[in-house]
């Protein structure tokens, strides 16, 4: 049994698309618009001022404490530096958002999409610009349907105007990662050469930002998001959903017959009707037909709602946050149960601190030396005009550390084969000696040089050592020595 | 218009409310569902793309060439461009290495690394097809990563075989020095031939070579000696090899021995001075000189 089997009859044809109506949210205040007004100031600083908080990393350093810095090919998050090689901590983090998502969606349904989702912050503060332009969803209405007069004209460009600055800034907060912010903002504002790129990329997010906060709104919930469609696959019973109370609100009336009904000791429903859950619905969504793929659970209904329930005398709560299993156990006049453990979250729940807990630690043990060694593959092995056998090897030394470092290399295995590396001469201690730069990679050609080739010619196991004159760090490779 | 408006009889569909095409095959009608209205839009749009795309690029082909457009642009100054501002980015590196001495060239990391890059694609595109894409030769082509060199291995001394070449004849500073053909032009019976050949084999110390014939030492110092010289090691002014060594450019069994005393000759690589710049042969040169076998 599902909720929309105890939901009032809808009508027997409903449309696999709803037709596109327009949807004009009313304005509500409450409990759940309050923690969404707070959200929404919280997530759009993080957004708009994270570029420029500040992070001291040495000198020779970029200063941005979040950066993206793709020609030189550095993620700096903080105190964590990511090279390329490193992305797998970008999966990593991919994979815990995901798993994140399960979770909440397992304990409280689609938080994410009513409250912290980017569709919906910026759909919020677009609807509240026009709100504050147009006036309330009444207003809107009567003035959208009505003719067009210069005040119409006003007030729709001032609204779009205003719409367009605010996905311009939001543009121009995104290029912002990408390069040291200070310096970008000074270079865009004064139209240096040089940032056209950057120009490109904010009209391109001041695109993308009107039309789906401004333009399309809901639709892109409704038509565009895959998370409704794996939502409603791994939602359960027992997960908290912005739910309507069939068993309070069912038969719907009006006040005066209700209270005729309960003065003779009838049940009667406490849904008046007054359909504004519907009215400040942003998605236009009727709560009361059952969870839907519409519903991103913004809690709205639940403050329109707890308003009225107010006004005429009757408890709140007629619709809040519930469960499937509780909807069903009140119709059978069974008490409410929750369970927020269960199977599912503390599966979620052990995998995101074992993933987490696994990159952290990754994360705080991880080398900041490494030494990879790649055969010459062409030609394979050289012989010398006095039968001797030279291999080739490209090694790359990489200083993750923000200072030069010099590092004595070493070589095993291949008994006895000579050393040598392209213009890397040995000091006076017989060490080859390859300085590598402040956070930088060097490139070396090593030669091994062997005498006369034995009678098997099994390759011989070879192994590079770095070693950091001073400090002794090391960092150790392994390669073979082929024969011809 | 449709031809259902032309003979005025639109029908619309009780169930859906949408007119049908009039076209009805066993009581099935044929809705006549608009299209939706993004979609003429986008297909407007891009009519009006294609318009204004046809009026500022070239776009129709005439007699002769075609349409300029009105942006004035073109493939070919668009490539032209495009290596321009190539050259513009490698620009000081490029002037480093053309400043810098050739022989300190590997001793500065940045240097050894810019002029290696550049000279492993100027390899790639214009030396590969002989000496092979990793430099490792052929029969007939030098391997270059060994340590044994024909004209020499120094730097100066690769560098002047790029720019002038092997045997040449279009340079005049090309390397020179052709062996005769001993056999083809008599100047060796091939009794003679087998008898030197089976000498240089025996003095070059390979496994299968016979024992020495005082015959064959004694053809190879009347004939051989004042190229190879009497050791056997060669003589790089005139790109003559070295006999008694490890490396065979046209293989060590005897066939390949005979053959070359019979046919004489040499290999010949052509001359990159004017053909690439100075600083792209310096670059080649390094790369070549940090294979390995550089001396």
């Amino acid at each position: 049994m599902s909720t929309s089997e105890l939901a009032p009859d809808s009508g027997d044809y409903e449309p696999l698309v709803a037709p596109a109506h327009k949807v004009y949210p009313k304005k509500v205040d409450g409990e759940f618009r309050r923690i969404k007004w707070g959200i929404q100031l919280f997530t759009l600083a993080i957004y708009y001022l994270l570029p420029f908080v500040r992070w001291h990393r040495g000198p020779n350093e970029p200063t941005q404490a979040v950066l993206l810095d793709l020609p030189h090919r550095r993620f700096y998050f903080f105190f964590i530096e990511i090279w390329p090689q490193e992305v797998y901590y970008i999966t990593g983090l991919l994979i815990i958002a995901a798993l994140t998502l399960f979770l909440m969606n397992a304990v409280a349904g689609r938080i994410w999409c009513g409250y912290m989702c980017p569709q919906t912050v910026w759909t919020d503060l677009f609807l509240m610009t026009e709100r504050w332009i147009e006036g309330d969803a009444r207003d809107r209405i009567r003035k959208d349907a009505g003719p067009w007069t210069w005040r119409k004209i006003r007030e729709k460009l001032t609204k779009h105007f205003i719409w367009l600055l605010i996905a311009w800034w939001t543009g121009g907060a995104w290029v912002l990662y990408f390069a040291d912010a200070p310096t970008l903002v000074h270079s865009l504002a004064t139209f240096a050469p040089g940032s056209g790129e950057a120009y490109i990329w904010i009209g391109i997010l001041t695109f993308t930002t009107y039309v789906f906060a401004g333009v399309m709104r809901e639709g892109v919930c409704l038509h565009m998001c895959p998370w409704p469609r794996i939502q409603a696959a791994l939602t359960d019973e027992y997960a908290l959903n912005v739910t309507y109370r069939y068993d309070r609100g069912e038969p719907r009336q009006s006040l005066k017959q209700a209270a005729a009904l309960r003065a003779k000791g009838l049940p009667a429903g406490d849904c008046v009707d007054c359909g504004q859950c519907v009215a400040v619905c942003p998605t236009g969504v009727d709560i009361r037909m059952g969870a839907s793929l519409g519903c991103i659970q913004c809690g709205l209904c639940i403050d329109a709602c707890d308003a009225i329930m107010e006004k005429i005398d009757r408890p709140p709560r007629l619709i809040g946050y519930d469960t499937e299993m509780n909807i069903k156990r009140r119709a059978c006049g069974q008490p409410a149960v929750y369970k927020p453990i269960r199977v599912r979250t503390v599966f979620y729940a052990v995998l995101i601190i074992g993933i987490g807990g696994f990159m952290i630690f990754t994360l705080a043990t991880r080398g900041n030396l490494h030494l990879n060694v790649l055969h010459d593959r062409n030609p394979l092995t050289v012989r010398l005009s006095d039968g001797d056998v030279r291999n080739a090897y490209t090694i790359r030394l990489s200083n993750m550390k923000p200072e030069t470092r010099r590092f004595a290399l070493e070589v095993t295995g291949a008994a006895g084969a000579q050393v040598e590396v392209v213009g890397a001469p040995r000091d006076a201690e017989g060490r080859i000696v390859i300085d590598v730069g402040a956070d930088q990679t060097r490139e070396a050609r090593v030669l091994l040089t062997a005498r006369g080739a034995p009678a098997d010619k099994t390759p011989a196991p070879v192994e590079f050592t770095a070693r950091e004159i001073g400090s002794g760090e090391s960092v150790t490779a392994r390669d073979a020595f082929l024969w011809p | 218009m449709s031809i259902d408006q032309q003979v005025n009889k639109v029908r619309i569909d009780p169930l859906s409310g949408v007119p049908t095409t009039g076209h009805e095959w066993d009581g099935i009608e044929e809705l006549n569902t608009p299209l939706p209205r993004w979609w003429v839009w986008t297909f407007a749009a891009t009519v009006v793309w294609s318009i204004a795309y046809c009026i500022v690029y070239p776009a129709w082909p005439l007699l002769h060439g075609a349409t300029e457009g009105l942006l004035g642009w073109h493939s070919r100054t668009a490539v032209v461009q495009d290596i321009a501002a190539l050259q513009e980015t490698r620009a000081p590196i490029l002037e480093k290495i053309k400043n810098a001495p050739i022989d300190t060239i590997e001793k500065n990391p940045e240097l050894l690394l810019a002029a290696r890059t550049v000279g492993r694609v100027a390899f790639l595109n214009n030396c590969a097809a002989c000496h092979g894409a990793g430099a490792q030769g052929a029969k007939g082509y030098p391997n270059l990563n060994d340590d044994d060199w024909l004209w020499g291995g120094k730097l100066s001394d690769i560098r002047t075989t790029i720019e002038h070449g092997v045997r040449w004849d279009a340079d005049k500073d090309t390397r020179s020095g052709t062996m005769p053909a001993f056999g083809r032009d008599g100047l060796l019976t091939p009794q003679q031939v087998s008898e030197v050949a089976d000498w240089v084999r025996t003095m070059a110390d390979l496994p299968d070579a016979l024992a020495p014939e005082p015959a064959g030492e004694k053809l190879y110092n009347d004939n051989c000696a004042v190229c190879h010289g009497a050791d056997g090691k060669g003589n790089q002014s005139v790109g003559a090899p070295n006999l008694f060594d490890a490396i065979w450019l046209y293989g060590s069994d005897k066939g390949a021995i005979v053959n070359r005393i019979m046919q004489g000759g040499g290999g010949v690589m052509p001359a990159w001075k004017g053909r690439l710049d100075d600083t792209t042969i310096k670059a080649l040169t390094v790369y070549a000189h940090s294979l390995g076998g550089g001396q």
